[in-house]
């Protein structure tokens, strides 16, 4: 019983630091710097996703997860025209762990995409950023700022991921 | 206790006042991101399958839940985890019954330097020595409580040292009742440190690391026929490994071998026999085209911070099973899982598509995957004419490196193709051959070896920019277990907020006439951005539900089941 008070306690103590935290905070989120693997086994720090200004799309998926297969099918078939129109730059976050991490780059090579690979095979990015079950995609804006965030992925969802790249390509404020 | 809390005022304090903590700077600049989930379920008695009050056992309203939080400032990142199990969900260990914070940590991060207190998750190579992880989904835990110091002296080195207790539960750690886990790992890439090599297009990582397990001593007795013994435990337990990756164009060859010494464990039934490990993977790919080759043979290699544990839990290493991953209900309807008391293992697959505007690939292009896994059996061979294999507080066996034994443990050759046809329609079709020694892998020696065919047909529609229609047919095919079964499934989504399922699965061909049951399950659910709000009701198969190298029983049930994820 004590230590449940003590946790309530506790919990009350951090969520009040960070409503206050929230209310104050006028910047936006940016990536979490956080060590991964690129597909060739060497240590990529998150602090070099860049795309030199233009807009940045990351996706957390995994090879065994189909609705996230299916997103980035989805975007594959209109990606180049995307590329051209926005400049826009796709990192994938594979959360696959060691059964599968191997699969990763045969995997993408297989399927014909595009976007550049990273390797979150423990989860650490993914823990950081708060993502609970995926997909989930984040936009972020030149700056590196993260201005919008999706879960789930159903078809058409693709069409409100380029319109979001549109408006900060065009310098739109995004609810 | 204690620790957390001051842990806790710590935080609070130093953003709540103001002055020389700097606590506006604390509140401006912070970032502050968590996730939320709660698994909720109301269970109901149901005649045909069996399920009575009794086996609800009083509770019918069970509930997963937990919240976690990350905050960040500047070099500084501290969070925590809140969990609560009241009482855990069917098929989760009762052992999770109550509520707390089994997860916090304060780390601080510079470009040399990292230093973790508290609970982390880490892995060395590929986690053969060493991988603590959490998969909420399967309720597994095996976090590190205790020190993590990271060191990045120059370009392409990073040395790694860990020290601490693994998470059991709710159990505190007191007494020395688990293990003390200390590891040292290092990863090199020779191409960033050797300026000869960095323009080389062969590129080359090495890595190695020493793990140690400290176990109080407890000597047990034991009788082999009418002589009583005492067993003498090792105290401590090291296990060590090294790794190498080359990489030269499409080509990427992957090798990591590990040892471990002699480390009797309710696991390996108190054998006395070193272990061994090796992970053989080779990839080719290019544009269109992947290949993969893989090899794992493991000798007595389960490693545990509690040798008296046998079931999920307290594991230092990850040996994840070396098959596919399924996630349609059938053809994950027997999973393989690894024996970590031996097993050779090969799986190969191909992915490949035929480009758009071909012949072949049409208008919208063609995949292809083909994947093939078989598990075998190692050799294994008396240490002496009188003692018999596995025989607890001897050698146990002996075993040839990369010896492969003649029983199957599993064996899978699967053939998928996806195709869009038009605009507006999407297939997969996939076949499977399964064989699943059921004996081995779920224990029951009285269960045959399972072969079963499986067919799955599902298919997209795109109705409109914001409508779409999703179906899945599958069958499994065979005349072992519970015979033949039939799954069909209907998906609603309107795009973006919501969704609406319709699916059952029909085990006609069980040969136990009251237990050809329907399966079904009516879902809805609501997503908006990072939240999604799913209610579902009907009826769940027992089944064993496999993420990378756990495996968790579900048993049957019915009634109502909420989820709720959220992220901020």
């Amino acid at each position: 019983m004590k230590n449940t008070t003590l946790i309530l306690i506790c919990l009350s103590a951090f969520f009040v630091t960070f409503a206050q935290t929230g209310e104050a905070s006028a910047r936006r989120k940016t990536v979490p710097v956080v060590n991964l693997k690129d597909i060739y086994g060497n240590v990529v720090s998150t602090s070099t996703i860049d795309n030199g200004g233009k807009p940045i799309i990351i996706d957390f998926w995994a090879t065994w997860c189909k609705p996230c297969i299916r997103e980035l099918s989805a975007i594959a078939d209109v990606y180049d025209d995307w590329v051209k129109e926005t400049g826009v730059k796709l990192y994938a976050i594979s959360v696959d762990d060691p059964r599968s991490s191997s699969q990763v780059k045969p995997f993408v090579d297989g399927k014909g995409w595009s976007y550049t690979i990273l390797l979150d095979q423990n989860s650490d990015l993914k823990r950081a950023m708060g993502v609970g079950p995926i997909p989930q995609t984040f936009v972020l804006n030149g700056k590196g700022e993260i201005i919008w965030t999706h879960t789930t992925f159903a078809e058409g969802n693709e069409n409100d991921i380029i319109e979001v790249i549109r408006k900060v390509v065009k310098g739109e404020e995004i609810k | 206790m204690k620790k957390l809390v001051l842990f806790c005022i710590g935080i609070a304090a130093m953003a709540l006042f103001p002055g020389r903590l700097k606590a506006q700077d604390f509140l401006k600049n912070a970032q502050v991101t968590g996730s939320f989930q709660a698994d909720a379920a109301l269970y109901q008695k149901d005649a045909a399958m069996g399920i009575t009050s009794e086996s609800i056992n009083g509770q019918p309203v069970r509930m997963n839940g937990f919240t976690e939080v990350n905050y960040e400032y500047k070099n500084f990142y501290a969070g925590m985890r809140f969990e609560a199990y009241l009482p855990p969900l069917l098929g989760y260990d009762p052992s999770y019954l109550g509520a707390g914070v089994p997860y916090w940590y304060v780390k601080y991060k510079n470009d040399l330097l990292e230093v973790t207190a508290g609970n982390f998750y880490e892995q060395f190579g590929q986690g053969m020595t060493f991988r603590t992880y959490q998969e909420w989904t399967l309720g597994y835990d095996n976090s590190m409580r205790g020190l993590r110091v990271k060191f990045m002296p120059s370009k392409g080195i990073t040395l790694t040292g860990v020290y601490g207790f693994q998470r059991f539960f709710w159990t505190p750690f007191q007494n020395n009742n688990r293990g003390i886990v200390k590891g040292i790992d290092g990863d090199f890439n020779l191409n960033d440190m050797f300026s000869a090599l960095s323009d080389s297009k062969l590129k080359i990582t090495i890595g190695g690391s020493f793990v140690s397990d400290y176990q109080k001593d407890k000597n047990m007795p034991y009788v082999i026929g009418d002589k009583a013994y005492t067993l003498s435990l090792p105290q401590n337990v090291a296990c060590y490994g090294g790794r190498l990756n080359l990489n030269y164009a499409g080509l990427n060859f992957y090798t990591e071998y590990a040892h471990k010494i002699n480390d009797p464990s309710k696991m390996n039934e108190y054998i006395y026999k070193p272990g061994n490990a090796i992970l053989v993977d080779l990839t080719y790919s290019r544009k269109n085209l992947g290949i993969e080759l893989k090899s794992k043979w493991i000798d007595n290699f389960s490693y545990k911070s509690d040798r008296s544990y046998s079931l999920n839990g307290v594991d230092i290493n990850y040996l994840p099973a070396i098959n596919k991953e399924h996630t349609y209900a059938l053809s994950a309807m027997y999973p393989y899982a690894t024996q970590t008391t031996g097993e050779a293992g090969i799986a190969g697959s191909v992915v490949y598509t035929i480009p758009k505007n071909s012949k072949l690939g049409g208008k919208n292009g063609l995949t292809i995957e083909v994947d093939f896994s078989q598990v075998n059996s190692i050799k294994k061979t008396p240490v002496n004419d009188t003692t018999p294999i596995g025989q607890t507080g001897t050698l146990g066996y002996a075993a040839n490196f990369y010896s492969i034994g003649n029983e199957v443990y599993w064996q899978e050759t699967q053939v998928d193709v996806t195709k869009k046809i038009g605009k507006k329609v999407k297939c997969i079709f996939e076949y499977l051959y399964q064989t699943y020694n059921k004996a081995v892998v779920q224990g029951h020696p009285e269960d045959p070896i399972i072969y079963s065919n499986i067919g799955i047909a599902d298919v997209t529609f795109n109705v409109n920019k914001k409508l779409s229609l999703r179906w899945e047919l599958q069958g499994l095919f065979t005349k072992q277990d519970n015979g033949n079964w039939a799954e069909g499934m209907m998906e609603v989504t309107i795009s973006p907020k919501w969704f609406f399922s319709l699916s059952d699965q029909y085990n006609y061909g069980n040969s136990d006439a009251s237990k050809q049951l329907n399966y079904y399950n009516v879902a809805a659910g609501f997503v908006y951005n990072t939240t999604r709000i799913q209610l579902a009701y009907g009826r769940q198969r027992e089944g064993i539900i496999c993420v990378g190298g756990v495996c968790r029983y579900v048993p049957q049930s019915s009634g109502f089941t909420l989820t709720v994820t959220s992220s901020f």
